[in-house]
């Protein structure tokens, strides 16, 4: 094959991951303003479509399916335009079609009202095996993903012995590394719920399943993030003529969230019996480890801005500011997720305290931070993300590239609303995952307002994801060709300082990464296997 | 590894401030006892209905003073419904499950707890401010979760 058939062999795959992922965020942001606006007593969901199953399709479709495949999209992207060869799409294609299959095989089951557990399929409601077998296939068609990344790893290291990894590629290697890491949770909890659902088993530990549950629900949100990062670093500065600030703190800020991000996720159940208080001082210090490499990457984003302001002879920060090319879609999508995601940090510290999570633990107070974290720096930084590998993968001009900017700029303010509306909310006591808003003839604090405000955030953030769908599928339908299908990423400023030889060793690390997450939860786990546990029969509760 | 003279400042900066916090995190969990619910007390789901004193759920008085409150979180209801107390009372709330997992929550104040199936929650709250507080589920558990509410009443 030449190497241009190559290119387009591989674009195929890549547009396959891309448009799957658009057309869960599509789904899932009509279920989406269709509960905002019922959870506000705007509208009533029919009883043969209840709110719990719109919002088991809005929360899968949402955090598992449209993240997972704009990941796994771009990570083959990053990869086969980083390592060059004439290679088989294989893998790329078989990954996609086995995470397809588990996709609609829990889509269907969740139509079909035979899985409303919603996205945490929290354990002793049972649901049909099909769900939990469906999640598990598609779990198993991301690690044939990082089989294709990983084994590229391994061709250049071949190829080029003593040379460090592409940039973008050990960005999304470790990625995957730490995604295969926190995946094993996923496979445990499904090594109980699937025999236990199909009644060959009894009852449930149901503290185990969330043990792993856990496990691997934390590090599934740095998943997102890392694909965020992957974006900041690499792509975005090509917007604004920058540089990646040093190639060796971005390795280290990798190599840091391979290492902490799974080791923390008790810090989503402070609020239960069963694991001691000690568990759960441990895990607060640990994730307020994890914070640090975000705090690494806040300044080398800033200071990457500024670099290249100064070279383009302006300084201050208002200048610097105005420097950046706020009216390109694929910049203002990740420069807005980064501011959001200031107040995504904030609300972070303050859900993984070991003292404070009891004032927001189920309170719409997470529902508004997971919204200004997922929905923004990863979402929004995808979206902008789409408007740059559409063109490249296509070879067709972007559609509209207007509604492309307004998409970014209705997403921030939604966003902004719906965020902090919820927030509010939170503080009051509001409980998330509930269909009654008012709770007639109780004594409940005045968070109405605050909800109906939320709404009409997600009313807004409705319509840009319509704009963006229109966009990504005008694109294909408009055909305005684009000559230049090449795929740039940030070069390392010239001056910063060369990569240790240690940072480079993926596989070192992420052994270590295994060692760590292990030990985390070794004690957590040897108590519950002291404590001998009742079984819960379980039951379908809706 | 050489690390900019500006990030060395800003990275000081953020882990100094992740210390003052988790400082402040230790100072209320060890010098003001405030810590999250740990119940280590196992009941199996089953014997709920039949496991005293969770058979007659309710108020108990103690000779302190303060009281015991034994709750069943059960689908969709919690019983008791609704307690009264007076004003100043110091009240520890036992919680358990026989069927799903559920919330006990009380607004406007920091009772936040899960209630799970083979497990007793607990956790204590002193009600100085008299008025009728909202107990709620506040996880998902079933088609009626929205109605699983009751009442805490200081007077």
């Amino acid at each position: 094959m030449t190497a241009m058939q190559t290119m387009r062999a591989e674009n195929r795959v890549v547009i396959a991951h891309l448009y799957t992922s658009t057309a869960a965020i599509c789904l899932g942001a009509i279920f989406g303003v269709f509960q905002g606006f019922s959870r506000a007593g705007v509208v009533s969901a029919p009883a043969w479509f209840d709110y719990y199953r719109i919002l088991t399709l809005h929360g899968v479709l949402m955090a598992l399916v449209f993240t997972t495949f704009f990941i796994t999209g771009l990570s083959l992207f990053v990869t086969y335009r980083s390592i060059p060869r004439d290679r088989k799409t294989t893998a790329g294609w078989l990954g996609w079609t086995v995470m397809l299959v588990g996709t609609a095989m829990a889509a269907v089951t969740i139509l079909m009202g035979d899985a409303t557990v919603l996205y945490t399929f929290y354990a002793p409601l049972k649901a049909s095996p099909f769900f939990y077998l469906g999640a598990t296939i598609l779990v198993a068609g991301t690690w044939i993903v990082a089989y294709e990344v990983l084994e590229n790893v391994a061709y250049f290291r071949k190829q080029h012995p003593g040379e460090p990894l592409p940039l973008p590629v050990f960005l999304a290697a470790s990625t995957f590394l730490m995604w295969i890491i926190a995946t094993i949770g996923v496979v445990a909890e499904m090594c109980l719920l699937i025999p236990w659902s199909m009644g060959w088993t009894p009852g449930i530990d149901v503290m185990m399943t969330r043990l792993f549950f856990w496990y691997f629900g934390h590090p599934l949100v740095y998943f997102w993030i890392m694909g965020a990062y992957i974006v900041w670093y690499t792509i975005v500065p090509t917007r604004y003529g920058g540089k990646v600030f040093s190639d060796a703190l971005t390795r280290l800020t990798f190599i840091m969230l391979l290492l902490l991000s799974t080791p923390v996720g008790i810090h989503h159940e402070f609020m239960e019996p069963g694991i001691s208080t000690k568990w759960k001082m441990l895990h607060t210090v640990l994730t307020y480890g994890v914070a640090v490499p975000s705090f690494l990457t806040a300044f080398a984003v800033f200071a990457s801005f500024e670099m290249a302001a100064r070279r383009a002879g302006r300084t201050g920060f208002i200048d610097t500011v105005k420097s950046l090319p706020w009216g390109d879609p694929v910049f203002s999508g990740a420069g807005y997720g980064m501011l959001l995601f200031i107040l995504g940090g904030f609300g972070g510290l303050i859900n993984a305290s070991y003292s404070m999570d009891m004032l927001v633990h189920n309170t719409v107070w997470i529902v508004g931070h997971f919204h200004v974290t997922v929905g923004g720096p990863a979402a929004l930084t995808f979206l902008g993300c789409a408007y740059w590998m559409i063109p490249r993968l296509t070879g067709r001009a972007l559609w509209k590239p207007g509604w492309a900017l307004w998409q970014t700029r209705l997403w921030f303010v939604g966003m902004l609303i719906m965020s902090l509306s919820l927030h509010y909310a939170g503080l009051l006591g509001a409980p998330r995952r509930t269909a009654n808003v008012s709770y007639v003839g109780m004594p409940i604090p005045n968070w109405e307002p605050a909800m109906m405000l939320s709404a009409a955030g997600g009313f807004i953030l409705f319509i840009s994801i319509m704009l963006f769908v229109a966009v990504a599928v005008g694109t294909l339908f408009a055909n305005q060709k684009t000559e230049d299908m090449t795929a740039e990423f940030a070069e390392p400023e010239p001056e910063s300082v060369p990569t240790p030889a240690m940072l480079q060793h993926l596989w070192r690390w992420g052994a270590v990464a295994l060692l760590f997450a292990l030990l985390a939860y070794a004690g957590p786990m040897h108590e519950m296997l002291t404590h001998p546990a009742y079984l819960a029969p379980g039951m379908r509760t809706w | 590894m050489h690390i900019h003279k500006y990030e060395r400042w800003w990275l000081t900066f953020g882990i100094g401030m992740l210390f003052i916090f988790l400082a402040t995190i230790a100072f209320a969990a060890f010098a003001d006892g405030i810590n999250p619910p740990s119940g280590m007390q196992q009941l199996d789901p089953a014997k709920v209905a039949s496991t005293p004193p969770f058979d007659h759920p309710g108020l108990h008085k103690l000779h302190d003073g303060s009281y015991e409150a034994y709750f069943v979180a059960h689908i969709f209801a919690f019983a008791p419904s609704s307690i009264t107390v007076p004003a100043g009372s110091t009240v520890t709330f036992y919680v358990t499950s026989p069927d799903v997992i559920h919330g006990f929550a009380i607004t406007q104040t920091a009772v936040n707890m899960m209630a799970i199936p083979g497990w007793v929650n607990m956790m204590s709250h002193t009600f100085r401010t008299p008025g009728t507080y909202f107990l709620v589920c506040n996880e998902y558990c079933g088609i009626g979760h929205q109605d699983m509410a009751g009442k805490i009443v200081v007077q």
